[in-house]
């Protein structure tokens, strides 16, 4: 596994970094968001949905715990945006039959997906986002690429990361 | 038609059914988590899971059905069938959770040979308020906020809705509870932090009202946000203060921008609807804003804020009189609309 490093300074520019992330995407792919309150998941959320076209407002799933919105992208049909916020069981997980949302055509984006990942795919891009030490804006964003389906796009997501490249890492 | 509806609610956490009748009284309202169930079915039930809901429901309608006395033998099949519909949310909510409810109103349905009629939550929210204050003066402006929605809706009658303004990014609801889980004040957030906030000092902080010149859209990712950077910047903060001041962030921007659509829009009066509908502060707000305009503000009782099937079996009964009966084929929908007005 190898992490990517990232640096942003605006809710806008993790929107940014986001929908150039959601450039490397492909059709069955597993995005987890990790992340303590107010960390910007659901901003990155925002960003990456917009990078594979979606048109809805792409609003906090928190409740409703999944919400699927069609995409206008060549290959991804939907993107599956879940949120895990309040389930405590991994067997919580595998009863709502969330291994679902990994499916072909579609793309699944799992907010506080920390603990589910296995449960969900064999492998996943983990983006961990923690408060910067520059100001109440700033987000040091973590990105690392997990089994062979990810790490074969290293080299296309440090690319997309360049813009924002920065950290020790 | 003839006969009371049932309704059935199971969208997200509550298994609910109740019986309308004719008159559209309530004659029974029952939610999962006023019936001991959980001691039956061995301890802790997963609220989430549809399994949950699954496990619940046959028996929360056996109750609901009960209490409106009309028990005797119409769970079976062939038998006289004890009301004239039946009801059931087909969304929005979690599909999982939906199906149970949609099944088990399509297999009552069939059974007693009575017509099945699917209902959108939004809008059977919309009519909760309309079940407490039969003859509202049309239009109103309705306030929905809950834990997964937060929508402000010119409702010019029941069916006739127009969209006036939505949350961009965290229903308001989900803020009480992620702000209450982060102070450590327990679940559901909405009365944790109502109660702590009742020793608070509103004024302790000043969070920001997102949004609160600009349009009838809300936002509160920003305010959970500053909740979070206030509290980690001052850690001997009092949490009485803090849920206080949040609180007050949030009654402001939702009054502001309910008042502000009421008069924009020539508005009859404002209606409240959802879970945050039952915070006090909110309600209080919303009544002196109303009463400033001159508007009369319809609040729903706190029972009929947060899901229960009332409402739907309410919403229920207008759909199949103006608009007839549902496929047994309608599928559930996670992400249905409100239906609007072009």
């Amino acid at each position: 596994m190898t992490d990517l490093r990232a640096r942003t300074d605006s809710p806008e520019a993790t929107r940014a970094l986001a929908g150039a992330l959601a450039g490397v995407a492909r059709p069955g792919d597993l995005v987890l968001l990790v992340g303590d309150l107010g960390a910007g998941k659901t901003t990155f959320a925002q960003g990456f949905a917009a990078g594979l076209g979606v048109g809805d407002t792409v609003t906090s799933p928190t409740f409703t715990l999944v919400r699927p919105h069609p995409c206008r992208h060549p290959t991804i049909r939907t993107l599956h945006h879940a949120d895990l916020y309040r389930l405590d069981h991994l067997r919580d997980v595998v009863e709502l039959g969330l291994g679902e949302l990994v499916e072909e055509e579609a793309v699944a984006l799992v907010e506080w997906g920390d603990m589910a990942g296995p449960v969900l795919a064999p492998g996943a891009l983990r983006v961990s986002l923690a408060p910067g030490p520059g100001g109440d804006e700033e987000r040091a964003l973590t990105v690392t690429a997990e089994g062979p389906a990810w790490e074969d796009r290293l080299g296309a997501l440090a690319g997309a990361l360049r813009p924002w490249a920065g950290g020790e890492g | 038609m003839t006969g009371p509806v049932l309704g059935i609610e199971t969208s997200c956490d509550e298994t609910a059914a109740a019986v309308v009748g004719e008159d559209g009284a309530v004659l029974s309202s029952v939610v999962s988590s006023q019936v001991d169930l959980h001691a039956a079915y061995g301890g802790v039930v997963p609220e989430l899971a549809g399994r949950a809901h699954l496990e619940l429901l046959t028996p929360v309608v056996a109750e609901a059905l009960e209490r409106a006395g009309l028990a005797a033998g119409g769970l079976r099949a062939g038998g006289t069938a004890p009301v004239g519909a039946v009801a059931a949310t087909v969304g929005p909510g979690l599909i999982g959770a939906l199906l149970v409810g949609v099944a088990e109103a399509k297999a009552l349905a069939l059974a007693w040979e009575v017509p099945f009629v699917g209902v959108n939550h939004l809008e059977g929210h919309c009519f909760a308020s309309l079940l407490d204050h039969p003859g509202i003066d049309w239009p109103v402006t309705v306030l929905l906020v809950s834990g997964g929605h937060t929508l402000l809706i010119a409702m010019e009658g029941p069916g006739r809705y127009r969209l006036l303004g939505q949350t961009l990014d965290d229903a308001a609801g989900e803020a009480f509870d992620k702000v209450a889980r982060f102070l450590g004040l327990g679940y559901p957030g909405g009365p944790a932090i109502e109660q702590a906030a009742s020793g608070g000092d509103p004024r302790a902080f000043a969070f920001p009202r997102a949004l609160l010149d600009d349009g009838l859209d809300l936002s509160f990712s920003g305010l959970k946000t500053s909740v979070v950077t206030a509290v980690r910047k001052h850690p001997g903060a009092s949490n009485e203060d803090v849920a206080a001041s949040f609180q007050q962030a949030v009654v402001d921007v939702l009054v502001a921008k309910t008042l502000r659509a009421a008069a924009s829009g020539g508005s009859r009066g404002i209606c409240l609807a959802g879970g945050v509908a039952a915070n006090g502060p909110l309600r209080a707000a919303v009544r002196a804003g109303a009463e400033a305009m001159g508007l009369p503000a319809h609040l729903p009782s706190r029972a009929m804020c947060t899901d229960n099937a009332a409402m739907v079996a309410a919403a229920g009964r207008w759909q199949l009189e103006q608009l007839g009966p549902s496929p047994l084929d309608l599928p559930a929908d996670p992400n249905l609309g409100l239906p609007l007005l072009v």
